[in-house]
């Protein structure tokens, strides 16, 4: 393989990986607080995308509008989605909040087959993020550039958010120990909205991004970024933000990579990061960077 | 009968037990006492198999038993009640001491399911037991009932009795006069007597009540902070000036 | 008459009702309703599989169309005829040990189950040191790797094309007596002492292994016979489905099953067998939805997709609104007949 030729699969692993942190930053903050596997994640990356789509499409907005529509639109969803499908079930067993999970995810999926319609759609990429940078012998599209830089401010932000801010102070908190949180007067429900609406806004950023990059949508498109999402977060230590980024690039890296030098397994690729968690979780099952948790007896 | 030599259990940087050099010889009660925190139950973990010690060794009836599976230490006769106790919620009082009985009745899961003769047999055997069990505890008349609908005192006897049915020689007890009263626990203390008699048993219990614990246990091990201060007979644990100054924090 | 005796005589005549009600309706029902009728058999066998990992054994597990496409593939690839499997591999010869390979369809049955049981025990080896949420994903995992590797194996699996073709063996006289066999074997096992030592890791883990129950084992042994199971009830479902392709054993499968599972009553059997039927013949009365809706006044577009918004809300309701489903974890007995009778008799002398 030639230098050149590497340095273009290191920056599209580069931007997918960021892609992949993005939305695996969301898994993880949900489940550092409520111990939940955010089943329906996915399809809110998906929603993002649509909805910025159809921002373009339908309302002929300027896709700088747009993205900001959607992303607050779907951060909104998120919130709702924890009202309605994960809040009542707070004290119910583990597996009844997973069955939810899964069903919200099946029914936003479904809603978006209904109204979408389950035929691929093209984006139309902004032109600013289509501009072809050649620099020696390797050229990449803009926008795989602006994708790790996004993902970088927006952890950047969320780490300030997350360490420096009252309201960072108390998601912790909650994280830690919900119960003594609330006797902290912590309003959890808010924190856990917060936290829900938050991880939404980066999963639907990451969902626009990825709609420039990867220009077609269709309803299950969110399915597996979102399973691979979560295995980066659990390989990077789940509950653990900084985790999360880092398994988002070595996911991204290993499934690009190994194409790159493989093209053998090209067909396989879906299956790397189900193989990696296996053998993370075997191995280290507290991820990377995560923390062991003993269960009391 | 049980020895345990220099077992040390580290949790990341704390040592919840730090060599504990247990003996209880055939027929004996012994009590570990010591403030909460003290690293009581870690130590029945050790023994049981929960946790597998940092270092140290258990040994049992003369062999090593340390690091083995829960259901191999079980195996090897001894059986344990739980602190907060952990009872199969949705089966019965009767079932649940069935579960109990799973050893005697060694069968794989196609006699199990085909209801072969000799399984019949051993299951009929089996329940029979449970059932002399229960009425040992004073359940007989639950038997049908769901364990969780039973009042607290009940749960914890039916804790018992589902560990006897293990056929043990060690008993474990986690706090078995935990939420009783004086009334209850003096029927407890002579309860224990009578199953120790009974089923030729050891028993190592963990308790809070020292009325109970000086009235029933002939050696008394105290830990505070993973650490024994002392051991003995309970006449000289009351007068250890270490004791009473973990108990009562004078200077 | 004693009540057990009046119980089994009881059983019996249901037995001989159930074989008379199969001969009719393999005689009368014409050959879309059978197809319903064999569907609802086969996914009484899958969600009694499910079942038993999930509600007996407590063991949340999203594998399920990774061991029914096991099953599925196995059973094709040995009942199709050498001249079959030359039309279908027209891209790559299949392997050449495959393809002269030709065995009748109940051997190969058991062979699928078997396979099935091998895949469930080489990934439940490892997946079962796992818990809850994690177990659910590397389960999930799995399935989605043995769904790429059938994909990817083109001399074996014939790839993406998948199999065509195959023989419609999948007939009311055997789908219906293996439904009635699974349930047999659950009552049974569940209440011998094996299925008793499943419920009690169900309930506490910690307890069991207490008890001298060997808990992994126990799972190990719970997901290797629900892999069979699956692996049974997926080559029943080519076999009348006639064509099998990796697409069909997607998530959305497990989905299915899991909806059955959940809207039946975790843990319940009679549960099982009853939303399985309802479930399986409210899919096939809902179709329409998917179709072009005419409300009188407008008529709307073919809709593909809204029917399983229906079964995800289904799905929600009973999460959120009935989590116990519709048997919580009771089974049918003939005395809750005679209990509710007394009952009644009671009520009519106050």
């Amino acid at each position: 393989m030639t230098l050149p030729l590497l340095l273009q699969h290191l920056a599209n692993a580069l931007a997918l990986g960021s892609l992949y942190a993005l939305i695996a930053i969301g898994y993880t903050m949900v489940y550092g607080i409520l111990r939940l596997i955010n089943f329906a994640h996915g399809d809110v990356f998906m929603l993002g995308a649509y909805v910025a789509f159809y921002c373009v499409a339908l309302f002929l907005l300027p896709w700088w509008a747009s993205f900001v529509i959607a992303i607050v639109v779907t951060a909104l969803m998120g919130v709702l989605l924890e009202r309605v499908a994960y809040r009542p079930l707070r004290d119910s067993p583990k597996i009844s909040v997973m069955i939810s999970a899964i069903g919200a995810s099946f029914l936003i999926e479904n809603v978006a087959v209904v109204l979408f319609g389950g035929r691929p759609k093209g984006v139309a990429v902004p032109d600013i993020l289509n501009v072809k940078l050649t620099l020696g012998a390797v050229s990449v599209m803009s926008v795989s550039l602006v994708i790790p830089i996004c993902t970088f401010a927006l952890l950047a932000v969320l780490l300030w958010v997350v360490g420096k801010t009252r309201t960072g102070m108390a998601m912790r908190a909650v994280s830690t120990d919900l119960d003594a949180a609330r006797l902290q007067a912590i309003d959890v429900n808010r924190i856990i909205s917060f936290t829900f609406g938050s991880g939404s806004l980066l999963a639907s950023f990451g969902g626009i991004l990825w709609s420039y990059k990867y220009p077609q949508l269709n309803p299950l498109m969110g399915v597996m970024p979102g399973l691979k999402c979560f295995i980066a977060a659990v390989i990077g230590g789940i509950g653990n933000i900084q985790g999360a980024v880092l398994g988002g690039f070595l996911l991204g890296a290993i499934e690009l990579l190994t194409i790159a030098f493989l093209p053998t397994l090209t067909g396989y690729r879906d299956a790397f990061a189900f193989v990696l968690l296996i053998v993370v979780l075997l191995v280290k099952p507290s991820g990377l960077l995560g923390s062991r948790q003993v269960e009391k007896v | 009968m049980l020895r345990t030599e220099n077992v040390t259990m580290k949790f990341g940087g704390l040592t919840a037990v730090s060599e504990l050099s247990l003996e209880i010889g055939k027929n004996e009660i012994v009590g570990l006492i010591g403030p909460n925190g003290a690293g009581k139950t870690t130590a029945f973990n050790c023994i049981t198999g929960v946790n597998a010690p940092t270092s140290g060794k258990v040994i049992f009836q003369g062999e090593e038993i340390t690091g083995l599976p829960r259901h191999q230490v079980t195996r090897r006769g001894i059986a344990r009640t739980f602190q907060n106790i952990r009872l199969f919620r949705e089966l019965s009082v009767l079932e649940n001491v069935l579960v109990g009985c799973h050893l005697q009745l060694r069968a794989n899961l196609f006699e199990a399911t085909l209801h072969l003769p000799g399984y019949r047999r051993r299951d009929r055997e089996a329940r029979a037991f449970a059932m002399s069990l229960l009425e040992e505890v004073g359940l007989a008349a639950d038997a049908g009932e769901p364990a969780v609908s039973l009042p607290y005192g009940k749960q914890r006897r039916l804790e018992i009795a589902r560990a006897l049915a293990t056929r043990p020689s060690l008993l474990l007890l986690d706090e078995p006069a935990a939420g009783m009263n004086p009334q209850e626990s003096v029927e407890l203390m002579h309860f224990i007597r009578r199953i120790r008699d009974q089923f030729g048993l050891s028993i190592l219990l963990i308790e809070h009540h020292m009325q109970f614990v000086m009235g029933i246990c002939q050696k008394l091990w105290v830990l505070e902070y993973g650490v024994t201060i002392a051991r003995g007979d309970p006449a000289a644990i009351r007068r250890d000036p270490k004791v009473i100054e973990a108990y009562l924090g004078v200077e | 008459m004693r009540p057990g005796r009046r119980h089994l005589l009881l059983s019996l005549a249901a037995g001989a009702l159930f074989v008379v009600a199969l001969a009719l309706g393999d005689q009368f029902l014409d050959s879309f309703q059978l197809r319903v009728s064999s569907l609802c058999a086969i996914y009484v066998v899958l969600a009694l599989s499910l079942n038993l990992v999930n509600g007996f054994t407590g063991l949340f597990s999203l594998g399920h169309a990774g061991f029914m496409a096991v099953g599925a593939y196995t059973c094709a690839l040995l009942t199709m005829t050498p001249e079959q499997k030359e039309m279908n591999f027209f891209l790559a010869p299949v392997v050449p040990w495959l393809a002269h390979l030709s065995i009748p369809f109940l051997p190969a049955l058991v062979a699928a189950g078997l396979v099935a049981a091998l895949i469930g025990f080489l990934v439940g080896a490892p997946a079962l040191r796992l818990k809850d949420d994690y177990l659910a994903i590397a389960t999930l995992g799995f399935a989605e790797i043995i769904r790429v590797v059938l994909t990817n194996t083109q001399t074996l699996t014939n790839g993406a094309l998948g199999l065509k073709g195959l023989p419609m063996y999948a007939t009311t006289w055997v789908v219906w007596p293996c439904a009635a066999l699974s349930v047999a074997f659950m009552v049974f096992l569940t209440r011998s002492s094996y299925g008793r030592a499943m419920k009690a890791v169900r309930d506490d883990e910690i307890a069991a292994g207490a008890m001298g129950v060997d808990v992994f084992r126990v799972k190990v042994v719970s997901f290797t016979v629900s892999s069979f199971m699956a692996g049974v009830g997926g080559a029943l479902l080519g076999h009348l489905l006639t064509t099998i392709d990796p697409k069909m054993f997607t998530f959305m499968l497990t989905f299915n099953i899991l909806l059955v599972v959940v809207l039946g009553g975790i843990g319940s059997i009679t549960g099982s067998v009853i939303a399985a039927i309802g479930v399986t013949i409210l899919m096939e009365v809902l179709r329409f939805l998917d179709g072009p809706l005419n409300f009188g006044l407008f008529e709307t577009e073919a809709r593909p997709g809204l029917r399983m918004v229906v079964f995800s809300l289904l799905l929600m309701a009973v999460v959120l609104f009935r989590q116990r489903g519709l048997m919580g974890n009771r089974e049918f007995s003939w005395s809750m007949f005679s209990r509710a009778g007394l009952a009644r008799r009671e009520d009519g002398r106050a």
